[in-house]
């Protein structure tokens, strides 16, 4: 019987059928940061456990590194200690710990990628929701509590239940100026925040396709923004050329063995789907949020909803709510809004990709007086590259600040923070209320060239028209 | 390692309204800078409790005296969205809560708190508002959520719930922490992994 890729995976590495139905899953691979693994380490210290397979975690450190201050001790000493502490659990147990020292230290969906751990056909857990970031490649990837990071120290397992699947191809070529960001935008809007509730999504169609891995892992990225705890997208030629001569690929005779088997793993043609979405890519345009949750989305074009015109009570209220804590008007045009801030950065557009397009774009630019403009690489690697071929240079003379590798303002546990009511352009996944920092601070997401553009101009602003995009 | 057999929970309830509360509202980024989880309870929705601006407390349901002691966390659809962190649950037991019912809850969201001991079930939406309704007439209101007939109890009212069967099968048979049962698997682990080419070398 044809198989999706979700079940072929699942069926691989279920272990066995626990007690109350749930299914023991054993979990390939798992990625750990500092910010929700302490706790687990401390609970396997009180229950006297070992880690099954230390060669199975890798670390790194991301959410809480200072951007623009290398040295440690860092001044914060909460940041510190959490540093220490993952430190000190990884040599304790034995665990890969991709440190600054290694030269390879990034946000955790960045590293796992580049290092080629990231591999089709696998699981992955990591205690973060963006985990989903993974399954660009054609693996299974869930974020995970912290009870589950010890289990799956513990175990290399966990409880879970199977999801249904459901299919979004989008087919055909994006216009000029719509990005893979504005294509999970696109998406989330359309289904909501809860609607992949208990659902992977498969992404397909000639439009991913066409897609970069970096492309493809943006659209993963924000699956959960959706509600869905796994999106993949099959592996394919794009995918294996990705992962050669990766540190952590295999190599020789291995190669061409793991490319069968990782092929082996793509969705069957006519294997069951509980549900499929399709969506033409040119229906799709630049869009940015309006609201505190990334499916308060509109187009550049479009203007902000109006609660007036709402068709239900709680719709009413949400839009209410919505635009009193970004401070806009109901019916007013999204374009236009002037903008403090200007994040390019990221798990979702952190990538070398990401700043070759806002490099190719806002040369010859300048930021405009008084928005504050920083671009963060997701890893030192991509910062490396990025600085071997100019692009901090380049984003530098813009007027932006070129940072270390890191998380930073998308969740702002570091010292990267909107101030008082700011508002942030930015190229991250999450508008929550108080997201970036400050209990007031307002957040527009968008891709980076919108971003930029947004930079530019001062307010927020359709890219095409900012740059002559055509 | 025993579990409590959580068959039902009961207590008085607090209504905190509206759909899409995300993990951010919940406990804010800020207050994960820690090695323990001890003491996020004092931070539950921090940033909604306290006015930033002025910092005096705002008129948040959970600064509400009426409600104070309140073990029953009521709320809207998609209860939880937003990240993984399990200090969002953890920070709503530690606050004293000890189940949530609210019209649908996000996934991670919801598994975190099985984990933790602490029913997540879903009531309609009309249900809901029934609840409220009577919480807001009198907030001493005895609420009972009973795991074996799935149903809410209230001021002489019932209305039914529903939860994952995988979920109340773990809570109600003292199972909700997989840890132990895990545990016991290991061998067959070893097994599934020899038979993965990444795994077996």
């Amino acid at each position: 019987m044809p198989e999706s890729l979700f079940q072929k995976v699942w069926n691989a590495h279920a272990v066995r059928t626990l007690a109350n139905g749930q299914t023991q899953l054993l979990i390939g691979t798992h990625l750990i940061h500092e910010v929700t693994s302490p706790q687990a380490f401390g609970m396997m210290r009180d229950l006297k456990l070992k880690v099954l397979m230390p060669h199975r975690t890798f670390a790194t450190v991301d959410h809480i590194v200072p951007t623009n201050e290398l040295v440690e001790p860092y001044k914060d000493p909460l940041a510190q200690a959490m540093m220490d502490e993952l430190r000190k659990n990884c040599a304790q147990f034995g665990i890969t710990f991709f440190d600054r020292a290694t030269g390879k230290q990034g946000i955790v969906h960045i590293v796992g990628p580049e290092q080629g751990i990231t591999q089709p056909g696998t699981t992955i857990a990591c205690g973060d929701s963006h985990t989903s970031t993974h399954g660009a490649f054609g693996a299974v990837a869930f974020g995970i509590g912290t009870s589950q990071v010890r289990d799956v120290l513990a175990t290399q397992t966990m409880a879970l239940g199977a999801l249904k699947v459901r299919r979004i191809e989008v087919n055909g070529k994006l216009r000029p100026g719509v990005y893979a960001k504005d294509v999970i935008l696109h998406i989330i809007r359309l289904l909501g925040v809860n609607g992949g509730t208990g659902y992977a999504y498969e992404y397909a169609g000639s439009t991913f396709d066409g897609f970069s891995m970096e492309e493809r892992m943006t659209v993963c990225n924000m699956s959960i923004e959706g509600g869905a705890r796994v999106g993949y997208v099959n592996p394919d030629e794009t995918t294996f050329a990705f992962l050669k001569g990766r540190p952590y690929s295999p190599n020789g005779a291995d190669w061409d063995k793991a490319v069968a088997n990782w092929r082996s793993f793509a969705s069957d043609p006519g294997c069951h789907y509980d549900d499929v979405v399709k969506i033409n890519a040119a229906d799709i345009a630049p869009t940015v949020t309006w609201g505190i949750n990334p499916g308060q989305g509109i187009t550049i074009l479009e203007n902000v909803p109006d609660p007036a015109k709402a068709t239900a009570a709680d719709e009413k209220a949400g839009i209410e709510e919505a635009l009193a804590y970004m401070k806009l008007k109901p019916g007013a045009p999204i374009k236009g809004t002037k903008i403090d801030v200007a994040f390019i950065g990221s798990c979702t557009n952190g990538r070398l990709s990401d700043f070759r397009e806002v490099a190719k774009y806002v040369k010859g630019h300048k930021v405009a007086a008084g928005v504050k403009a920083i671009a963060v690489p997701g890893s030192q690697i991509v910062a490396l590259q990025c600085e071997k071929e100019g692009i901090d240079k380049v984003l530098a003379a813009a007027g932006f600040e070129w940072r270390a590798a890191g998380c930073s303002m998308c969740l702002a546990m570091n010292p990267d923070k909107l101030v008082g009511e700011q508002l942030c352009a930015s190229s991250s996944n999450r508008n929550f209320k108080g997201r970036q920092g400050s209990p007031t601070g307002r957040t527009i997401l968008m891709s980076p060239v919108m971003v930029a553009a947004a930079a530019v101009a001062g307010s927020v602003a359709d890219a095409r028209e900012v740059f002559s995009v055509s | 390692m025993s579990l409590a057999k959580i068959t039902s929970v009961s207590g008085r309830a607090v209504n905190v309204p509206g759909n899409d509360i995300d993990t951010d509202r919940i406990i804010p980024a800020r207050f994960m800078k820690c090695v323990t989880f001890d003491g996020l309870g004092e931070f539950l929705f921090h940033d909604v409790r306290k006015d930033p601006k002025t910092g005096q407390i705002t008129n948040h349901p959970l600064n509400d005296a009426r409600f104070s002691g309140a073990t029953i966390l009521l709320s809207g659809a998609n209860f939880g969205c937003g990240s993984s962190r399990e200090h969002a649950p953890q920070a709503i037991q530690k606050y004293g809560f000890k189940a949530v019912i609210a019209e649908g809850f996000a996934e991670i969201f919801f598994g975190n708190s099985t984990t933790l001991g602490m029913p997540c079930v879903n009531a309609n939406r009309e249900d809901i508002a029934k609840i409220a309704a009577a919480l807001a007439k009198d907030p001493a209101t005895e609420v009972t959520i009973d795991l074996a007939k799935l149903e809410v109890r209230f001021a002489g009212q019932a209305v039914k719930i529903t939860l994952r069967e995988s979920a109340r099968d773990a809570l109600v048979n003292g199972r909700w922490d997989a840890i132990g049962e895990l545990i016991e698997g290991i061998p067959s682990v070893k097994s599934t992994a020899a038979k993965l080419p990444y795994l077996a070398a």
